[in-house]
């Protein structure tokens, strides 16, 4: 695997753990269709929530949330409609999340959560 | 989250309006956003922003940024606000003290390394914050001198972003840099030309020295080589300095069309000579979207020369009617009207004729009759209805060059003084009036009780007038330059004698 994957793994990891301590529950993870993929889709409290991942190893080149593209953003709201189609129980509000991890190597990850970003 | 505002100055024409610059924190994902109508150029200054304040070691919030500038019917140009947007954002991360922003009106471009460059039209803007109530305004550091040149403003001049935000309170440690300056100007000031070099032409000499007296317009005609540019060019040199206000307004417009000002105001007027291809856009002003000066603007206070005259587009002399009726120009567009100073001495030259030769008494003239009838027809009548002085200049022979070496001649240093006494003359005479010029009394004042001259005086003006030779409003401007000519002789008021030498230089072309 990649390093830069690696890294990914790594960062949507803390990401699951972070939002569990946080009172979410994790539904799904790395969800893919035809479209592309979800990072993570958790749910609290009845509404179900979409969230864009993003690792770096430092903010040399920008912080991660400068790389959450509008475009991207588009992307993950048309796979968010995917996965409602295909859920079992539609949600009843859904919400659009950004989580940016940055692992320095050898100091504690650096988690940031922006909610309803979209 | 944050919110911080400063100030910020924008500029239509030579007249300023304070814009204030709003700048919110939200939680969203990174991104500046920029609202309240600006320009190309200014909408880019997100980015440099950006960069800039990331390269001076206090990088911009990593959430969004809305700005705003207000009031956002106004049109806003340039790249004069981003100093002010980046503090702004700066206050509104708290990185450096909001309260202290919002007091000083902030104008500067911005580089990519976080340095400030002098921005044009400088002058103008902190002249308009001194005007709207403000007191404290921090420009580029290559800027300083030019702001410091509006009384009673505290200039505080910094080189760079982190310089800005140390003033303001962030903690950071100072990192001396470059300051980016003003390309020096090859000496502003240059020598003005002096009235001894001219040879000859006596009665232009004098009729230059009756024209800055009273600030009449010049028409000279004659022959290439007769010294048509050498005179025009000593005009300038012979009116006075230039007034506080006009010196400021001098300035300005220097300063708003990109060059250095340099440490004082200019105190003499300026020449603007444009080339007879210029438009009417270069002439009166114009341009899309920033509405920039015209040579007419820039020669406000001075003298605006057009050399071969009649080889001006008619639609660009035309443009000078209204200028010069009102001594300002005035550019619509949709959104915003500009006004500049227009109260410019115009002088034109022209040959006689297409081939120039038409009345020299040493070469014939090859043109036809209608040919040569054409060509001085090319500039309007109600412009040339406007000059109070037509000129014949002749070219000079070989006698007068022997006796000029003999001869003393008189020196423009010399000529002005003469000027000067004129002008405080005609102003004694005309205080308690709106006019401080000869050439702006009107009419009925000047046929009034105030000023009517007897009929013996004014008989052959009388006599010039029935047969026709001259309309009532030519009739009006004779009597000026007589005014004119007797301040300049520092006698009361024109005799027989001066009423003849201003009939003369009314009518010395077409007789």
């Amino acid at each position: 695997m990649a390093r830069k994957d690696e890294l990914g793994r790594q960062g949507e990891e803390c990401a699951a753990v972070f939002l569990a301590a946080a009172g979410y529950r994790v539904v799904e993870r790395n969800w893919r269709c035809g479209q592309g993929e979800i990072d993570l889709v958790a749910e609290i409290g009845g509404e179900v929530v979409f969230v864009e991942v993003k690792t770096r190893s430092g903010t040399r080149f920008g912080h991660p949330f400068e790389a959450i593209t509008v475009a991207k953003l588009a992307r993950l709201r048309r796979l968010a409609a995917a996965w409602c189609e295909q859920a079992d129980v539609r949600p009843i509000r859904i919400r659009v999340d950004a989580i940016a991890v940055i692992i320095r190597p050898g100091v504690e990850p650096v988690i940031e959560h922006l909610s309803g970003v979209f | 989250m944050g919110l911080a505002r400063t100030h910020a100055v924008a500029l239509v024409g030579l007249t300023g309006a304070l814009v204030e610059v709003e700048a919110d924190i939200s939680g969203q994902l990174p991104g500046i956003i920029l609202i309240g109508l600006p320009d190309a150029a200014l909408s880019e200054a997100t980015e440099r922003v950006r960069a800039a304040a990331k390269n001076s070691g206090c990088p911009l919030t990593r959430n969004k940024l809305t700005i705003n500038l207000s009031p956002a019917s106004l049109p806003k140009h340039g790249s004069g606000f981003d100093l002010a947007i980046a503090l702004a954002c700066l206050g509104a991360d708290q990185m450096v003290s909001a309260a202290s922003v919002g007091r000083v009106v902030h104008i500067g471009e911005l580089a990519l390394d976080g340095r400030l460059r002098p921005t044009p039209g400088m002058l103008p803007a902190v002249i308009a914050a001194s005007r709207l109530g403000h007191d404290t305004v921090m420009v580029p550091a290559g800027n300083v001198e030019e702001a410091s040149l509006v009384p009673g403003m505290q200039v505080i001049g910094v080189a760079s972003l982190r310089d800005a935000a140390i003033w303001h309170g962030a903690k950071l440690e100072p990192v001396p840099v470059d300051p980016i300056l003003l390309p020096v100007e090859s000496g502003p000031e240059t020598v003005e030309p002096d009235l001894a070099d001219i040879i000859g032409n006596e009665d232009a000499i004098l009729a230059l020295q009756i024209a800055a007296a009273g600030g009449h317009h010049v028409f000279m005609v004659g022959p290439p080589g007769a010294g048509k540019t050498m005179l025009a060019a000593r005009l300038p040199g012979l009116l006075p300095d230039l007034d506080a206000e006009a010196s400021l307004e001098v300035s300005s417009m220097r300063s708003l069309s990109g060059r250095s000002v340099g440490r004082a105001l200019i105190t003499r007027p300026p020449l603007e000579a444009p080339h007879h291809t210029a438009t009417a856009a270069a002439m009166v002003g114009g341009g899309s979207g920033q509405i920039r000066p015209g040579a007419a603007a820039r020669a406000s206070h001075g003298v605006l020369f057009l050399d071969e005259a009649p080889e001006f587009a008619s639609a660009v002399l035309d443009a000078l009617r209204q200028p010069l009726e009102s001594g300002v120009i005035s550019i619509h567009r949709a959104n915003a009207v500009a006004h500049f100073p227009a109260r410019f001495q115009l002088v034109m030259a022209a040959n006689p004729c297409a081939c120039g030769q038409y009345g020299a008494p040493d070469q014939d003239c090859t043109c036809p009759p209608s040919s040569r009838r054409r060509y001085l027809a090319r500039i309007s009548g109600p412009l040339l209805d406007r000059i109070d002085i037509q000129l014949k200049v002749q070219r000079v022979t070989a006698t007068q060059l022997r006796l000029a070496a003999d001869t003393p001649r008189l020196v423009s240093a010399l000529a002005r003084e003469r000027v000067v006494a004129a002008r405080s003359a005609a102003a004694a005479r005309l205080s308690g009036t709106p006019w401080s010029l000869n050439s702006d009394v009107p009419g009925p004042w000047l046929r009034g009780p105030h000023a009517r001259l007897d009929r013996s005086t004014t008989a052959s003006l009388d006599r010039a007038l029935e047969r026709g030779g001259i309309t009532m409003r030519g009739y009006d401007r004779v009597l000026r330059v007589a005014w004119s000519i007797a301040d300049l002789e520092g006698i009361p008021r024109p005799g027989i004698e001066q009423v003849g030498q201003a009939l003369y230089l009314r009518k010395g072309m077409t007789s």
